[in-house]
């Protein structure tokens, strides 16, 4: 396996917080992997996404993509490279579904014919029938609509890295699900290097091929789903399994196998 | 009334010309200025505030005032009436301009960036379209303002229509006083109902109505 993405000692602290947001982050992800990333709010997940297509820049380390800095990149260019989902979808209210869908493959010149073929592929491969969908605005879409069309957007032009930053966190559980195993297909046929981000522990050991939790800007454990829940490597990530089954209402992990209830929902 | 047409339409159509012309110019610098005074406060928002206040309380002077004012600084004729217009403009403009570009949701900023957008394209592509309907609203009430004001340039021998209200003021001639009225109003009426129907069909075209 070839390393897609490899974190090197990156450290972030922003202006005016006295607790660095990334501390000190050393990582490496595989291509292909889909990695979510959980924990605490303000635990640094979000500030170590926006870091690999730099939105943020890190004070000191390096984040090498297929091998390259990241800081040594054009910033657009590296972008274009990158697909990127937000929870806010973000989708621009004055285009239609398919000039959404369009904005990379424009940015990168494109030709008509190209770009309109690929507005069809996409919009069939997240789930949307192009006749119905294309010409519509985003104002006339349900939100899981919505983020369908977001992540059709991030998909245009094959992206080698997706970075996915709670994208499924305004959504209803019911349509949340279809998503996530929506989700789940494309990544498994579409072989690129995922990044998700949430802060749903249950979504995150259902989609993720590994685990990484986050606290204090720190990595308190990066494993697959089944080696977390076995062996939790410390007392946060022990009391992260317990907050995710407790909201859930379900009963205590401490009897029986550690991890249970969590571990169904990745099977 | 028609009688004053028939006698005098070569000034009425000069004076009304005059008018046009004054109005278009300003507009036309006004909006040249308070481009570039966006761009340029746009990223700085403490530093907007101050200007858009210092920019209203100049707003608030009264006309008739300012143009005496400025006689002693920029001398009499249609330029220094032409300056007096673009800087009223500004406040009406910089403010609806700097709003018109703030209130585009961060989001779609963020999503636009993260697509690999240069900062040009997404002020191009994103914010001006979305921004389109608010930056219009300031545009119109700017050429309502200046139709209006640049009757009171007359006093500084610009020109315009003002030239037969002023008339009509001194002589007591309530002939003039309703042609220029009239010719004033209704320029602005037209150009108020022809920039509402642009801002409606842009506002319709974002399906704003639709959205949350």
């Amino acid at each position: 396996m070839t390393i897609a993405l490899e974190f090197q000692d990156v450290s972030k602290r922003f202006e005016g917080a006295t607790e660095p947001a990334v501390d000190h982050v050393s990582l490496s992800v595989e291509t292909g992997e889909l990695i979510t990333i959980v924990g605490t709010s303000g635990g640094g997940k979000t500030t170590l996404l926006k870091m690999i297509n730099r939105l943020y820049e890190p004070d000191s380390g390096q984040i090498l993509l297929a091998g390259r800095d990241v800081m040594q990149q054009d910033p657009v260019q590296l972008r274009h490279g990158i697909g990127y989902v937000i929870q806010q979808v973000g989708l621009f209210p004055h285009m239609t579904v398919a000039q959404n869908v369009a904005v990379t493959p424009k940015l990168l010149k494109w030709d008509r014919a190209r770009t309109s073929a690929r507005v069809i592929e996409l919009l069939e491969l997240v789930g949307l029938d192009p006749a119905e969908f294309s010409a519509r605005y985003p104002s006339q879409l349900s939100g899981g609509q919505q983020q369908r069309v977001g992540l059709a957007r991030a998909l245009a032009c094959d992206p080698a890295v997706m970075l996915l930053d709670e994208p499924f966190g305004a959504i209803d559980a019911i349509t949340r699900t279809g998503l996530q195993n929506e989700l789940l297909r494309i990544h498994a046929a579409q072989g690129a290097t995922y990044l998700f981000v949430t802060h749903d522990i249950r979504e995150a050991f259902k989609l993720g091929t590994r685990v990484l939790i986050m606290s204090s800007g720190r990595v308190q454990q990066f494993a697959t789903p089944q080696e977390i829940v076995t062996a939790p490597a410390n007392q946060f990530v022990y009391d992260l399994l317990m907050t995710a089954t407790v909201e859930e209402g379900e009963e205590s992990l401490l009897d029986g196998a550690i991890g249970a209830p969590v571990l169904s929902a990745v099977s | 009334m028609l009688q004053y047409w028939t006698d005098y339409h070569d000034k009425i159509l000069t004076c009304f010309g005059q008018h046009l012309l004054i109005t278009v110019l300003a507009l036309v610098a006004s909006v040249v200025l308070a481009t570039l005074l966006t761009l340029v406060l746009l990223p700085h928002r403490r530093a907007s505030q101050v200007v858009v206040n210092l920019l209203g309380a100049f707003y608030a002077i009264p006309s008739l005032a300012l143009f005496a004012l400025m006689i002693p600084l920029l001398g009499i004729g249609p330029i220094p009436a032409l300056i007096v217009l673009v800087l009223y403009n500004q406040f009406l403009l910089v403010r609806n301009f700097i709003d018109g570009f703030s209130q585009v949701d961060p989001a779609l900023t963020e999503a636009a960036t993260g697509l690999g957008m240069t900062p040009l394209q997404i002020l191009w592509r994103v914010k001006f379209p979305l921004a389109f309907p608010v930056l219009a609203s300031g545009l119109r009430l700017a050429m309502i303002s200046t139709i209006g004001i640049a009757t009171i340039a007359a006093v500084v021998g610009a020109g315009g229509v003002g030239t037969i209200l002023f008339e009509g003021l001194q002589s007591q001639d309530p002939v003039k006083l309703i042609w220029g009225t009239l010719l004033v109003g209704g320029l602005a009426i037209a150009v108020n109902a022809a920039l509402n129907a642009v801002e409606r069909a842009s506002k319709s075209r974002l399906h704003y109505e639709e959205a949350e």
